[in-house]
């Protein structure tokens, strides 16, 4: 399953308590996370190598960035 | 340049930059800047509200350019790597008010998180407890964090929006430039100049504010951030940001030691009080509300260059809350803790705490 979170707007460190929350959450092997700053991309990305999931893709959407994460390897 | 961003935002990057810090720090403290006060940005926005006369505390008066050059690098970074994304609406009301009693509770204990860091290198034991209730009050912050605490979406704005503060930086440095400071001279046209404690010691100004315009730079590429140094750690055991912070501690300790500004000790330390309970609880109440607004007080300069009307606001809260610390007689000093530094702890650990408890989740 697929889930989707917006952080966009949203200041540090919602957006990376957000995808903890998805992840604590076990329901999806695949998250993806919209966020709208350098920094805030930085910091899901390592977040998410910390729980040790995967970063499929990031891709810069205008003036956003579209995380797309996946379960282990 | 992308790449040289990412390196900064890496691990390395992250020592790299808090070691940096620590480094020029010490090393502004030695061409003139106050005691383990190389850079401390409550007490040289403290220094700034003094110079536009907010505050009329005749010790602690002088335009500092570190800030303005904090704010300015920041901004020439984020546009230079096309980070630079005006943002504005998130609960800016809030944040000033938060701004405010950072401001207090970092005046209580006479230095922000930064300074915490600097005294504890200088060698003040006193900061100890300092840094103990900058943890204590950041720990309550996460309390409320995974409790669904947050200020609300920002939302795009126009580039003029993002432009405010760095505008006004760059109004201060003229102002500085215009009327700059005449040797014993209380006051130069409309700019207020201490000619004798804390706010009279300082490094030359192009110094100063090329220093700041540096770590202005590497600051925003990196993301250093005091106080989520410790938010990080204490919520997801992540050391990144902590790295940068204890490799400014470390760095600091080791130009310290070799220019001989290391003194160990509780008493006598420069610009400082040994009143324990007050140190712990000042900086409770500045890491509460530094947790709350998402940022310690040299981050919330970067964001603000990068274009954070927000963290624009917070700035003006604390420059406005340094001003009545002192016009209130509720910044310590090294006697002690003024006269009414503990109403106003409660007060403001009471509306911290009104804000934690009542701004939950709805963020659709």
């Amino acid at each position: 399953m697929t889930n989707t979170i917006d952080a966009r707007g949203l200041s540090c460190p919602q957006p990376v308590l957000m995808t903890m929350d998805e992840i604590k959450k076990g329901t999806a092997n695949k998250i993806i996370v919209l966020v709208d700053n350098e920094a805030a991309k930085e910091n899901v990305s390592r977040a998410a190598l910390h729980k040790k999931w995967t970063i499929a893709s990031i891709e810069e959407q205008e003036l956003d960035f579209k995380i797309t994460i996946h379960h282990g390897v | 340049m992308s790449k040289i961003g990412n390196i900064l935002a890496g691990r390395w990057g992250i020592i790299g930059v808090g070691g940096a810090i620590g480094i020029l720090a010490a090393l502004l403290q030695k061409l003139g800047n106050p005691g383990n006060m190389g850079i401390c940005v409550a007490c040289f926005e403290r220094d700034i509200a003094g110079a536009i006369g907010i505050h009329r505390a005749d010790v602690v008066q002088y335009m500092r350019p570190e800030i303005i050059g904090f704010v300015l690098g920041s901004f020439i970074a984020a546009h230079l790597f096309k980070e630079f994304r005006p943002r504005v609406g998130s609960a800016p009301i809030v944040r000033f008010i938060l701004g405010m009693f950072a401001a207090s509770g970092t005046l209580i204990f006479l230095g922000c998180p930064w300074r915490v860091a600097l005294r504890l290198a200088g060698g003040d034991g006193n900061a100890i407890f300092g840094v103990l209730g900058l943890i204590f009050g950041i720990w309550i912050g996460t309390l409320f964090l995974k409790a669904g605490f947050n200020l609300g979406r920002n939302k795009p704005t126009h580039q003029t929006a993002g432009w405010m503060l760095p505008l006004v930086m760059m109004g201060l440095l003229l102002l500085a430039f215009v009327f700059p400071q005449i040797a014993g001279e209380p006051k130069n046209g409309i700019l207020f100049y201490s000619v004798k404690g804390p706010g009279s010691m300082h490094a030359p100004l192009i110094i100063s504010l090329v220093v700041g315009l540096l770590i202005g730079f590497i600051a925003q590429r990196s993301r250093f951030c005091t106080m989520g140094a410790f938010r990080d750690f204490l919520l997801f055991r992540q050391m990144h940001l902590l790295s940068g912070l204890l490799a400014l501690i470390t760095a600091a300790f080791a130009v310290n030691i070799l220019l001989g500004q290391f003194h160990p000790g509780f008493q006598n330390q420069p610009v400082a009080h040994t009143q324990s309970v007050w140190n712990f609880a000042g900086m409770c109440l500045a890491g509460l509300a530094f947790a709350l607004a998402g940022g310690c007080p040299g981050r919330q300069l970067f964001l603000a260059g990068e274009g954070d009307g927000d963290a624009a606001v917070f700035v003006f809260g604390m420059i406005f809350g340094a001003g009545i610390a002192h016009n209130f007689g509720l910044a310590s000093s090294p006697t002690g803790i003024g006269a009414y530094g503990i109403p106003a702890l409660i007060i403001g650990l009471a509306v911290c705490l009104f804000i934690g408890f009542t701004m939950r989740k709805n963020i659709a």
